[in-house]
C-alpha cells in the first residue's frame, strides 16, 4: 500500500485511541481532508523542484510504535548539551520519556503536547495558538491529523526562562522503518525570554522519516532564541516545519546546523506582524556522501521598520546536494523594511551541487532588500598560506572551512552549544582542532 | 644550510626560473634584488613550494635534504620560513588561535605535544612586545582589515614565533612606512642567530640600511647575473639596473 492511503486507513484506528478536545478532534478531522486532497509535494511543486521525496516515502513505516523505555541515559549522554543546566523534554519514537526529561511547570511550562491538549487548564492557549501559526500544507496538515505529542512551551509574560530547554526525540525503530511526527507548540508572553536547542537522533539502522511541525508565538518584545541541530545518521530523513509569528518588537532567531542525516529539509517560515521585528535566520551545513539538505526559507514582512537577516553557509563534500531557497514577502505596508540574505556555499569535489535561489516579492517603494549568493572552491592560496606555516593540508582546509562559516556561529548564545557545534564540525571534517574558533 | 643549483622552473606552461645557483650557510644574510619580473617572487614561492610552480629542473638541498620532494608544510617543519609579500586575510580566526593552530601544528610533525596554554601566552606576548605589535592586535582576525604595515608586521611576529632556520622575506619593505620598517627589521635582526639564514628579496635598497646583507645577488630574467657584498646594493639604487643589463649584455 502506499504511504498515502496507510496514512489515510490509520487515521480513523488513530482517533480512536486519544483522548481530545472535541475542537481538537475538529482540527485534525480537517488536517487530514486538507491531506488527503494535497497529498505528499512533488518536484513539480516549484518549493520542491530541487528536494524529491519518492526515495524517502517508499518505505513501509510504521505509524504506531510500541513505546520503548529501554534506552539507558548513558548510552544517549552524547546527544545531550550536558554541560549546562537544562530542561529537557525527551520522546522516544515520539512518545514522551520521563526518564530522560526534566520539565518543568514552575514559572514556564516546558512539558508535553499531550497534556496540554487533554487538560482543561492549557485548553485557552491551546485554542488561541495551536494550529494557528502553521499554514495549510501538505506534510504540515498530515502532522496536524496526528498530532498528539511533542513539546508544550508557555513562557507567561515578564518572564525570563531561568534555563535553555532541550527538546531530543530520539527514534530506534526497533521494528521496521519508523514514521514519527513531532508537534510542538511554543508560546511566549510579551516581554519574555526563551533559549530552545532541538536535536533529532536515530538509534537504529531502520530508516526513519521525522516530519515535524513546530509553531512559535512571540509577542511583543519576547526574545526566541532556537538552535537545531541536525546531525542524524544517514538512514534518518527529517521534514522539519518551523513556522514563527512575531508580534511587534520581539526578536527572533533560528540557527540550523546541518551535518547528518540521509534527506533534510527545512521549511522554516517568519510572518512578522508589528513593527519594529528582528528575525534572524542562520544555517552552517556540512554534508558529504549522498547527503541532501534543503532550506526553504520564507520571511514575511507585513508591517514598517522591520529587519529580517539571513545568513546560510554550506560545504558540500563528494556527492552531497544542497538546496536554498529564500523567500522574502515585503507587502505594501511593510515601507522602511531592511532584508538581508546571503547564502555561500563551498564546493570540494565535481560532484558535489548546490542549488540556490533567491525569491523577492517585494511591494513596498522605500525598503532596503539585500541578497547575494556564492558558490566557490577553497581558495588555493590561503591554502598554501597556511600549509607553508606548516599547517597539513587536511587541517588546512578544515580550518579555512571553519573559518567561512564562523560568522554563522558567532551569533549562538550559548557558549557551551557553540563550543558543541564546533566539536561536530571538526570531527565532521576528521580534524582535531584544539580550540573554539 | 640551502643550496640551490641550476633551478629552473615554470609556471602556467611560461619559464620564470632558468638556472638559478644560489648558497645561504648558517649566520649568513643574503639579498636578492632585481627588477619586477624578474623572478625573485617565483623563487621564494618555489623554496616554499608552491604547487603552481613546477620544477623542471635543478635541485634545492636544503640541510642535505631535496627539498622539492616535500610539502609545503613538510618544509615548514624543516625550518623554512617563508614572510609573504601578500600575506592572505583568514575573517574568522583570530590571530592568537591561527598562531596556536600553527605552533601546536608543528610541535606535532615534531612529535611533541600542545604547548601549554600559559607558555604560548606567554611565548606570544614577549613575541609581540619585540614587534611592538599592540595587544588588542593579537585578537583581531587574521590579516582582515590589517594595513599593509600590520600585515608585513604580522609576518615577522610568526617568524618570531616560529624560529625558522631558512627564513625568505618576500618584499617585505613594500607599503612599510619607514617607523613600520624600523620595527620589522628590527625585529629581524634580533632574531638572528648562528645558526639561521635569512634570504631578504626586495625591489629597492631601503631595507638594507636596517637590514644589513653579507652577499648581494642581482636577479635578472630568471637569472642571478651578479653577485657581490653590501656595496652592490648602492650601486644599484644609485644607478638602477640598465648598466648591469649592459654588462650582461641581457
Amino acid at each position: 500500500m502506499e504511504l498515502k492511503d496507510k496514512l489515510l486507513s490509520s487515521f480513523l484506528a488513530f482517533e480512536e485511541n486519544v483522548d481530545m478536545h472535541t475542537d481538537i478532534h475538529e482540527i485534525r478531522s480537517r488536517a487530514i481532508k486538507d491531506f488527503e486532497e494535497m497529498g505528499f509535494p512533488t518536484k513539480k511543486q516549484e518549493a520542491w523542484k530541487y528536494t524529491s521525496l519518492n526515495k524517502v516515502l517508499k518505505h513501509d513505516y510504521t505509524v504506531f510504535p510500541k513505546k520503548e523505555d529501554t534506552i539507558d541515559y548513558r548510552d544517549v549522554e552524547k546527544y545531550f548539551i550536558d554541560d549546562i543546566d537544562t530542561y529537557k523534554i525527551v520522546f522516544i519514537d515520539g512518545i514522551y520519556a520521563s526518564h530522560l526529561s526534566a520539565t518543568t511547570h514552575e514559572k514556564i511550562d516546558a512539558c508535553l503536547m499531550s497534556s496540554a491538549l487533554n487538560s482543561s487548564k492549557y485548553k485557552p492557549i491551546i485554542d488561541n495558538y495551536f494550529n494557528t501559526v502553521a499554514p495549510k500544507e501538505s506534510l504540515t496538515s498530515l502532522n496536524t491529523a496526528f498530532s498528539r505529542e511533542g513539546a508544550f512551551i508557555n513562557i507567561p509574560k515578564n518572564t525570563m526562562a531561568d534555563k535553555p530547554i532541550q527538546v531530543i526525540n530520539f527514534s530506534t525503530g526497533n521494528e521496521s522503518a519508523l514514521l514519527v511526527q513531532p508537534r510542538n507548540l511554543i508560546v511566549v508572553g510579551e516581554n519574555s525570554h526563551v533559549q530552545i536547542i532541538e536535536r533529532h537522533q536515530s538509534l537504529t539502522d531502520h530508516p526513519v522519516l521525522t516530519n515535524s511541525v513546530t509553531e512559535i508565538y512571540a509577542d511583543k518584545r519576547a526574545i526566541v532564541d532556537y538552535y537545531k541541530i541536525q546531525n542524524d545518521n544517514h538512514q534518518a530523513s527529517l521534514i522539519d516545519n518551523t513556522f514563527i509569528e512575531q508580534h511587534r518588537e520581539s526578536n527572533c532567531s533560528v540557527h540550523t546546523f546541518s551535518f547528518g542525516g540521509n534527506l533534510t529539509r527545512n521549511n522554516l517560515n517568519f510572518y512578522q506582524k508589528g513593527e519594529r521585528i528582528d528575525s534572524t535566520l542562520k544555517g552552517i551545513t556540512v554534508i558529504g556522501e549522498k547527503q541532501h539538505v534543503d532550506h526553504n526559507t520564507l520571511v514575511h514582512h507585513m508591517e514598517p521598520n522591520c529587519e529580517s537577516h539571513q545568513d546560510y553557509k554550506g560545504v558540500f563534500a563528494e556527492s552531497s546536494t544542497g538546496v536554498f531557497n529564500g523567500k522574502i514577502i515585503v507587502n505594501k505596508e511593510a515601507q522602511k523594511t531592511n532584508a538581508f540574505q546571503a547564502n555561500n556555499n563551498i564546493l570540494l569535489d565535481d560532484k558535489a551541487t548546490i542549488n540556490s535561489k533567491p525569491q523577492l516579492e517585494i511591494f513596498a517603494d522605500d525598503v532596503k532588500c539585500s541578497h547575494g549568493c556564492t558558490i566557490g572552491q577553497l581558495d588555493d592560496d590561503s591554502l598554501f598560506y597556511l600549509r607553508s606555516r606548516g599547517v597539513p593540508l587536511k587541517e588546512a582546509r578544515a580550518l579555512l572551512m571553519y573559518a567561512f562559516a564562523n560568522n554563522v556561529l558567532e551569533s549562538v548564545k550559548i557558549p557551551e552549544l557553540k563550543t558543541r557545534i564546533t566539536k561536530i564540525i571538526a570531527l565532521k571534517l576528521g580534524v582535531n582542532v584544539g580550540y573554539s574558533l | 644550510m640551502l643550496k640551490i643549483k641550476n633551478l629552473h622552473a615554470k609556471v602556467e606552461g611560461l619559464k620564470i626560473l632558468k638556472g638559478i645557483d644560489l648558497e645561504i650557510n648558517a649566520g649568513e644574510i643574503h639579498a636578492i634584488m632585481g627588477p619586477n619580473g624578474s623572478g625573485k617572487s617565483t623563487l621564494s614561492s618555489v623554496i616554499a613550494g608552491k604547487e603552481e610552480y613546477e620544477v623542471t629542473r635543478g635541485e634545492i638541498i636544503f640541510e642535505g635534504e631535496e627539498l622539492t620532494e616535500f610539502d609545503p608544510e613538510e618544509r615548514a617543519h624543516k625550518g623554512v620560513f617563508l614572510s609573504f609579500q601578500y600575506p592572505v586575510e583568514i575573517p574568522g580566526v583570530t590571530v592568537t588561535n591561527f598562531m596556536r593552530t600553527v605552533i601546536n601544528a608543528n610541535r606535532k610533525a615534531k612529535g611533541l605535544k600542545d604547548m601549554p596554554a600559559n607558555e604560548m601566552l606567554k611565548k606570544i606576548r614577549e613575541k609581540s612586545e619585540l614587534l611592538e605589535i599592540d595587544r588588542k592586535f593579537l585578537s583581531r582576525s587574521l590579516n582582515e582589515g590589517f594595513s599593509g604595515g600590520e600585515k608585513k608586521r604580522n609576518e615577522i611576529f610568526q617568524m618570531a614565533m616560529l624560529e625558522p632556520k631558512l627564513a625568505i622575506l618576500d618584499e617585505t619593505d613594500s607599503g612599510l612606512d619607514i617607523d613600520a620598517l624600523r620595527i620589522v627589521a628590527n625585529g629581524v635582526n634580533k632574531l638572528r642567530r648562528p645558526d639561521n639564514a635569512t634570504l631578504v628579496i626586495t625591489h629597492y635598497q631601503r631595507l638594507l640600511d636596517y637590514i644589513i646583507p653579507d652577499f648581494v645577488h642581482v636577479m635578472l630574467d630568471g637569472k642571478i647575473v651578479k653577485s657581490g657584498g653590501k656595496e652592490l646594493a648602492y650601486e644599484l639604487e644609485e644607478k638602477g639596473y640598465d648598466w648591469i643589463k649592459e654588462e650582461v649584455g641581457a
